[in-house]
Parts: C-alpha cells; sequence; structure tokens
C-alpha cells in the first residue's frame, strides 16, 4: 500500500486515475483505518483528501444554501453559525456518531460512502434532500445522496470519482428537519432503527415532507408514502399513525444480535412518529421566528 | 518507507514510518512514547487517544503519515519535569486507576476537555469521556477526579 496526501483536486484526480489497483480516499479515516487494520482490504493507494483547499470547509451561500467539504469532521459542525438554525437533524445525526475521539475525525461524506444500511449521517442527509457534488478525470456532476447508495458498503460511486462536498439546500421559512435512533444504549452504539424527518409547515399544517429510516433495510430508504401520510395534515393523531404505518411497511430489515425483524419494524414506526413531531415543532418555531 | 515531520510535546520531531503504520505504532516504537495503549485498535476503548492539533482522535484510526506538519500531544507531554498536571495528582489523589492501561488516554481526554470547558457538569464529564472505556474503576473516580481538577485549575 502507497500513500499520497495531494495539495490539489487534479492531482488527485490524476493519481487515482493512473493507479492501476484498488485506490481508496482518506477523509477521517474512521471506517478506512477500521477496515484496513482488520485485515478486510488493502488498497494499493490510499489518497488522504484533506490537504485539498476546501476540503475541510462549511460555507453558506447569499442565498442560504450550505456546502460542507467532505472532510469536515463531525465535531465542527454544531459550531458553524447558522448551520444547526437551518439542519438541526443534520447536526444532530452527525453529532450521535461516535466518541468525542471520532468526532474529532470522523465526516458525513465519509459516512456516506461507507455506505452502511445503519449509518447516522445518510437517513438525516436522504430527508434534507442533500447532493453531493462529484469530481472526476471528466468533469464534474452532482447527484442525489439517495441515488448513490446501491448496497450495504456500496455506493455507484465510480472508480476515481472523489466527492468534494455535501451539499444542502437554502431552507424556507418554517422549515426543519430532525433525526432519532434507538440504540440499547445512551452512547457508542450502531443504530437498531433511525429516522429523520424533514418538513416545512405553513399555517400549522404540513406542506412538503421528506421520511427517511436507516437501519431497516439493505440501504438507508426514502419513504414517500409516510411523506404523503403527513403532508396537508396538522400532524394530528391519526396522520402519525398513518406515518407510522407507512413506515413500518417500508422496512426490510434482518434479524440480528441487536434487534430482531419484528422490533426493528415496530420501533421504526416509533421512531418516525418521535420525529415527526420534533421536527414539525422545530419548523413551527422557525415559522414564527 | 516515508519521511514524516511533526511536533511531539513541543518538540520537532521526524521518523521514517511503512505507509501502513498507525500514529500509535509510530508513537511507540519509532518514538518510544508508549504512554498511548492499544486496546483495540479499532476506535472503540480510548486508550490510546492523543491530542491532534489540539482535537482527542484515537491514534490507532490515524495513519502516522499524516502527522506531517501537525502537532502530537500525548500524555507525556502532561508534567512539567517532575511537576505533574493537576489531572495527574487528582488521579493519584481519588485513586482514579488500577491497572492504569486507560488512564494515559483518560488524561488527555480529560485535558482536552477542560481547555474547552472549564467548568464541566458530571454528565458533560461522561459523555465527553464515553470513549474512554475502564474495566476496572467503575467510572466514578475517574469522574470525581476530573471534576476535582477542575476546580484546582480554575482556582489558579
Ligand atoms: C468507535 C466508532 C464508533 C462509530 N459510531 C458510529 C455511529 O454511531 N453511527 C455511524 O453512523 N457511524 C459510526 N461509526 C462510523 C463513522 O465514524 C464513519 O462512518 C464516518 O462517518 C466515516 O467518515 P470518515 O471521514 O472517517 O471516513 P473514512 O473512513 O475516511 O472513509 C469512509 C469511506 O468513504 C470513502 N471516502 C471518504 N471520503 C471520500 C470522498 N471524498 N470521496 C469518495 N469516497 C470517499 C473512503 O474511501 C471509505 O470507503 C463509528 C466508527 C467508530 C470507529
Ligand atoms: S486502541 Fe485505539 S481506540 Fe482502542
Ligand atoms: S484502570 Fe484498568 S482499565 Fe482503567
Amino acid at each position: 500500500m502507497e500513500y499520497a496526501a495531494p495539495a490539489t483536486l487534479d492531482n488527485a484526480l490524476a493519481l487515482a486515475h493512473e493507479t492501476d489497483g484498488q485506490v481508496r480516499f482518506l477523509a477521517g479515516g474512521t471506517d478506512v483505518l477500521v477496515q484496513l487494520r482488520s485485515g478486510l482490504f488493502e488498497p494499493d493507494l490510499v489518497i488522504d483528501i484533506k490537504q485539498i483547499p476546501g476540503m475541510l470547509d462549511v460555507t453558506r451561500s447569499p442565498e442560504g444554501a450550505w456546502t460542507i467539504g467532505a472532510a469536515v469532521p463531525g465535531r465542527i459542525l454544531g459550531t458553524i453559525e447558522g448551520l444547526r438554525d437551518d439542519w438541526p437533524g443534520i447536526v444532530e445525526a452527525m453529532e450521535l456518531i461516535g466518541s468525542t475521539q471520532i468526532q474529532s475525525r470522523a465526516s458525513l461524506v465519509g459516512n456516506l460512502c461507507n455506505a452502511s444500511p445503519a449509518a447516522d449521517g445518510i437517513p438525516a442527509m436522504v430527508a434534507a434532500g442533500a447532493t453531493v457534488s462529484i469530481a472526476g478525470v471528466d468533469g464534474l456532476r452532482t447527484a442525489e445522496v439517495a441515488d448513490i447508495l446501491m448496497a450495504p458498503g456500496q455506493t455507484n460511486l465510480k472508480k476515481g470519482e472523489i466527492v468534494t462536498s455535501i451539499d444542502l439546500p437554502a431552507r424556507v421559512a418554517g422549515s426543519a428537519d430532525a433525526y432519532l435512533r434507538f440504540i440499547p444504549r445512551t452512547e457508542m452504539d450502531i443504530a437498531v432503527a433511525g429516522c429523520a424527518v424533514n418538513l416545512t409547515v405553513k399555517d400549522s399544517q404540513v406542506c412538503t415532507a421528506r421520511v427517511s429510516l436507516g437501519a431497516v433495510a439493505p440501504t438507508v430508504l426514502l419513504v414517500p408514502d409516510a411523506a404523503t401520510a403527513i403532508c396537508g395534515t396538522c400532524l394530528d393523531e391519526t396522520a402519525l399513525n398513518d406515518l407510522a404505518a407507512a413506515c413500518r411497511a417500508a422496512c426490510r430489515p434482518i434479524d440480528d444480535k441487536r434487534g430482531t425483524v419484528a422490533f426493528r419494524t415496530d420501533i421504526a414506526g416509533v421512531l418516525a412518529r418521535r420525529a415527526a413531531i420534533l421536527a414539525y415543532r422545530r419548523a413551527q418555531e422557525r415559522e414564527s421566528a | 518507507m516515508i519521511h514524516v515531520k511533526m511536533k511531539v510535546n513541543g518538540d520537532p520531531t521526524e521518523f521514517l514510518c511503512d505507509p501502513r503504520e498507525t500514529m500509535l505504532d509510530a508513537l511507540r516504537d519509532r518514538l518510544n512514547l508508549t504512554g498511548a495503549k492499544e486496546g483495540c485498535g479499532t476506535g472503540d476503548c480510548g486508550a490510546c487517544s492523543i491530542l491532534l492539533d489540539g482535537n482527542v482522535v484515537c491514534s490507532c484510526l490515524v495513519l502516522a503519515a499524516e502527522g506531517q506538519d501537525r502537532e502530537i500531544e500525548t500524555v507525556e507531554g502532561m508534567a512539567a519535569g517532575e511537576d505533574l498536571h493537576p489531572l495527574q495528582r487528582k488521579f493519584l489523589e481519588h485513586a482514579a486507576l488500577q491497572c492504569g492501561v486507560c488512564t494515559p488516554g483518560i488524561l488527555v481526554a480529560a485535558k482536552a476537555l477542560l481547555e474547552r470547558v472549564p467548568d464541566p457538569t458530571e454528565s458533560e464529564i461522561r459523555y465527553w469521556l464515553a470513549g474512554n472505556l475502564c474495566r476496572c474503576t467503575g467510572y466514578d473516580k475517574i469522574v470525581h477526579a476530573v471534576a476535582d481538577a477542575a476546580i484546582e485549575m480554575r482556582s489558579t
């Protein structure tokens, strides 16, 4: 294995392109190093992206859209003025990941590219309608987060493609998101199920919504039926029950030591209700603000 | 081999390492700084905690090569000569260690906490240290020692 820390995006892309064998990009390394050391794989080249300009930056456009560089560690997100106000669910999902030590290194983009079905950052990004900017030798492209997830541990990024940032759209008044997960303890565990809800309210009515579930299928899911269940409602009990039912209907979980199929399916509905209530309350605060 | 130049506990340091080598292995095997310990090698236990540009990280999950031009602090840098850091003294006073394998990592992590939050609540201490496992003490003495060190550090 070789290691390189190119100073420009072009150099990184050229290096990745020219290497015949396996290439891995290195952001915070909290997945890469674990996999490397467990002997799961040994790439021929590890390309550290942290020296590339922009990878550690968070910026907000004049219109209010956010660009989060691919290697920005979790601990930074909560310190960026205005980010938590716009995207509380994204920030809380990222902050749930690992310990203080992991927060110093782990990134949203790494969480996405590792493509674990149980990743905490992914449902929040999917519900947010986040897109990723992707650079390759043939140029730049953007993709919806939900569209690059293929299977456990698998994205459809082409060899040598680098995600340069996560991009979040500008917020309209009365919108907010929320992410909740269930784990058997309070810290340092992998989600048994997780749910992110992103919605906009106007005069107490939900006008748009996106609902995403984690750890209940081979990839993180976007559940359009769950959004339909609450749109046009004031999130009354009927709407919440419909939401939970739609989420449970979308679950295709596995049985493992952390949870059974029945438990995961049930808890997904519970989390969806609670995340929707939380997002709704936040959105109302932001409507009046 | 990769040539790495970095600062360790304030001193400019250089070494050669294999591209696969972790910072933990480089510190222990090349620089003879054996304070940081390997408990798990997978980021779960925190025994290998060090500061990388002032932030606590698991050195088992950092490549040694990533150290280029960075500043590293380890438990070896905490005492000033014979004068122990207040955290180190309080750990002794409170008997906040038994076998001691977790201690260097916890001291380093706690130091980073107190630099950011001089007056942490008990639950802030517990959450901050959630990535530092101790199989001996049951944590209470560790938490008390950190809180007590915070009191002393605030008054000086
Ligand atoms: C102790 C511990 C606890 C954890 N707890 C949680 C948890 O509670 N919830 C959770 O969701 N996760 C958890 N994780 C995993 C989480 O830390 C990672 O998924 C992290 O978010 C990945 O980010 P990174 O920057 O460390 O990525 P890396 O490890 O650097 O990279 C991850 C993957 O993404 C690829 N990659 C990275 N950057 C790019 C890029 N710019 N372009 C293309 N590909 C790229 C890499 O090649 C690799 O395949 C935990 C990990 C540890 C060690
Ligand atoms: S040895 Fe690094 S976290 Fe356990
Ligand atoms: S004192 Fe033994 S692990 Fe903490």
